[in-house]
């Protein structure tokens, strides 16, 4: 823990760096109660603070979240692309609503404003992977591969 | 640089990494390396080449052939019959009408672009040989003060690329005297279908590296910050690469360029949350609280970063700026119109046939962006509306194709420029369905700050929710009109204020859409 705060002056203006770090750093991507009270103490503030902050971005999860992290874009340029549909598919495929994740822990299924790669809409992002012109077979064969490579290691 | 005979320039961008660049970059390097042409041919990855959704896309230069939808199968063709026996491959080449070869490209007025696609945005060397750092070295050469590079950037006539297109040199000008300032930057790009300053980071870091520098060295600050959204973790990448260059070449730190005139620059990552693409409360952000807006005045000119002046300027914005000192106002003014000179950067999405990214000039129409540069309508479909801007757009229908587009054309129109996003949409659309979506949107981006958008974002989803689903009244659409109204004159910063524009262009534009209880509402559907 002291590593990654060392990282950063001990400053409020570091605080969103530093909450990135820890929460790339938890296996869980989340941040826990304990970081978050490092966190507060390193910066000097409240962890009430703290915790105001962290949830006010949608990138921060104060629950554990699954091993990778679906965000399927839900943009206007997106909708009009079939977006919905999209998200409905991938719902049922992995039996999680949004926000939920799955029973296996392998995925959590969010949903996120744009993305920024509207060329290629309905577009989503697992993990750091961008994923375009979407559709329910592609989502199939994707979730599959991504199981998969998990399989193997 | 190490003299080649052609160079090969492979278009890497998150929409092409997709379609599999990387791949095929590393195909390209071994085909060129097995057939001995490694010291001939010099391969460059580089940003936007000016088109998306058209898969892989490479550029070969001297010969400015471009090929588009390029797999691994196809680069050994590629290397033996284009760069060993100068045979063009046709079946590939990038089709030539309203697209990329002689429309998309070449037709463009490229400023900010100029270097998109051509340099490797990774080398220094090649910005520089691209014209990087030009208008620095023209203030050191000179002698040019910090009065008279903000006297240029005013009769330039520039205007704020971020949205709201307010005159740069006068937002510099209001900038409080003072030991300490900041220049921010702005990279937060959060509207809906807007990837513009994506691609200008990831295509050319320098120009907006330089940007800055003269910004500061206008206002007097020595001290940058890049703020990008999280999200854009090859921007972050490339910037920060762009950034230790610089500092290695003495473009940063103390003494630049033997001016005496110090600045630095350093990246701050966002979380995801589309409000802090509003200064105030991207200010906040940075200061490692909730993306909270700020109530104004003041303005950040007077007390911005940790209550220092501070200018906020948009990425595209600062990419203007170096060309402008290097060559000139009256140069400058030779583009666009006479209130709002220059050239402006589009993202062309949703049914246009081909999406991706373009520069053209201020008032070029509606119509030559949708039909000229975007091609057109997909599976000949016909034009139904563009929503112009992004969320906090304007629905224009086919009676405002003709509509020049700048800063105060549109106003006129009551439409503006925005973000510069053109949602395309085809004759298939609902529009009751895109303002619902865009509501929500509203909805999940309020920050709780202030009651009127709280309040109000939340009542105009049940509302609009009940239009789409058909159950909604007359009554319904005058309440969602007189909410956002309210909204208008009562939020605290532009995300509630903005409602009222897709709402208004909406009802006055595709009214018949709103008949309540009828099949009409919501009845197209916008899925595909």
């Amino acid at each position: 823990m002291r590593e990654i705060l060392e990282r950063y002056p001990p400053d409020r203006s570091s605080l969103l760096d530093i909450l990135h770090d820890f929460q790339d750093a938890d296996p869980e991507n989340h941040l826990s109660t304990a970081v978050l009270r490092a966190a507060a103490q390193y910066v000097g503030v409240s962890l009430s603070e703290v915790l105001s902050t962290a949830t006010f971005y949608s990138m921060f999860s104060l629950v554990p979240r699954g091993h990778h992290i679906i965000r399927v874009c839900e943009s206007p340029p997106c909708q009009l692309m079939g977006g919905t549909n999209i998200l409905s598919a991938l719902s049922s495929l992995l039996g999680v609503k949004p926000g939920e994740t799955t029973n296996d822990g392998a995925f959590t299924l969010e949903t996120t404003s744009c993305l920024g790669v509207c060329g290629v809409a309905p577009a989503m992002m697992i993990d750091d992977e961008l994923y375009g012109n979407l559709t329910s077979d592609r989502l199939q064969s994707i979730i599959a591969r991504v199981r998969r490579d998990d399989a193997t290691g | 640089m190490q003299l080649a005979r052609a160079h090969v320039l492979v278009e890497i961008n998150d929409e092409s990494l997709l379609a599999g660049a990387e791949k095929v970059l590393a195909a390209l390097e071994k085909a060129v390396e097995s057939h001995g042409l490694a010291g001939e041919v010099r391969i460059v990855e580089t940003g936007d080449l000016g088109a998306s959704g058209t898969g892989v896309i490479l550029a070969v230069h001297p010969d400015g052939v471009i090929y588009a939808g390029v797999t691994v199968e196809d680069v050994d063709e590629i290397v033996e019959e284009h760069l060993l026996k100068g045979r063009f491959v046709e079946r590939l080449r990038a089709p030539t009408s309203p697209p990329l070869a002689t429309g998309l490209v070449r037709d463009q007025a490229r400023i900010v672009l100029e270097n998109c696609g051509r340099i490797d945005p990774e080398s220094l060397e090649e910005a520089i040989a691209g014209g990087a750092y030009e208008a620095l070295a023209t203030i050191a050469e000179q002698s040019l003060r910090p009065e008279d590079v903000l006297k240029t950037v005013k009769s330039s006539g520039l205007r704020g690329r971020g949205g709201a297109g307010f005159p740069t040199g006068l937002k510099w000008s209001f900038t409080a005297s003072g030991e300490e300032k900041y220049i921010v930057c702005n990279a937060d790009e959060g509207e809906p279908g807007t990837f513009k300053d994506r691609l200008i980071l990831e295509g050319d870091p320098h120009r907006l590296i330089e940007g800055m520098i003269l910004a500061g060295y206008a206002v007097g600050a020595g001290q940058g910050y890049i703020y990008i959204r999280g999200e854009y973790a090859l921007s972050i990448r490339r910037i920060q690469i762009a950034i230790d260059q610089a500092r290695g070449a003495g473009l940063l730190g103390p003494d630049i360029l033997g001016t005496g005139f110090g600045f630095d620059i350093d990246v701050k990552k966002g979380a995801g949350a589309y409000v802090c693409g509003e200064e105030t409360a991207l200010i906040e952000s940075m200061e490692g609280k909730r993306g909270n807006p700020r109530l104004k005045p003041p303005y950040p000119g007077a007390v911005g970063l940790w209550d220092k002046p501070t200018v906020v300027n948009n990425v595209e914005t600062l990419a203007n700026v170096p060309p402008i000192i290097a060559r000139g106002a009256d140069w400058f003014r030779t583009f666009g119109t006479p209130s709002c000179p220059g050239t402006k950067v589009y993202t062309i999405l949703g049914h246009a046939a081909n999406p991706g990214l373009i520069e053209v000039e201020m008032g070029t129409t509606l119509r030559s962006i949708v039909f000229d540069y975007g091609g057109g309508l997909k599976n000949g479909k016909s034009f139904k509306a563009a929503l112009i801007g992004g969320a906090a757009g304007a629905f224009v229908g086919i009676d405002g194709l003709d509509v020049k587009m700048d800063f105060d054309n549109l106003k006129e129109y009551a439409a503006v420029l925005g973000s510069g996003a053109i949602l395309v949409m085809d004759e298939t659309v609902s529009i009751v369905k895109v303002l619902q979506g865009i509501l929500h949107f509203f909805r999940h981006e309020s920050c709780g700050q202030c009651a009127p958008c709280r309040l109000g974002t939340a009542q105009m989803c049940e509302i609009a929710d009940r239009i789409a689903s058909g159950t909604g009244s007359d009554k319904d659409v005058d309440l969602l009109r007189e909410i956002a109204e309210v909204m208008r004159e009562t939020s605290l910063c532009p995300l509630g204020q903005s409602p009222i524009l897709p709402i208004e262009t909406a009802l006055d534009r595709f009214g018949d859409e709103f008949v309540t209880g009828s099949a009409g509402a919501g009845a197209a559907s916008t899925a595909k």
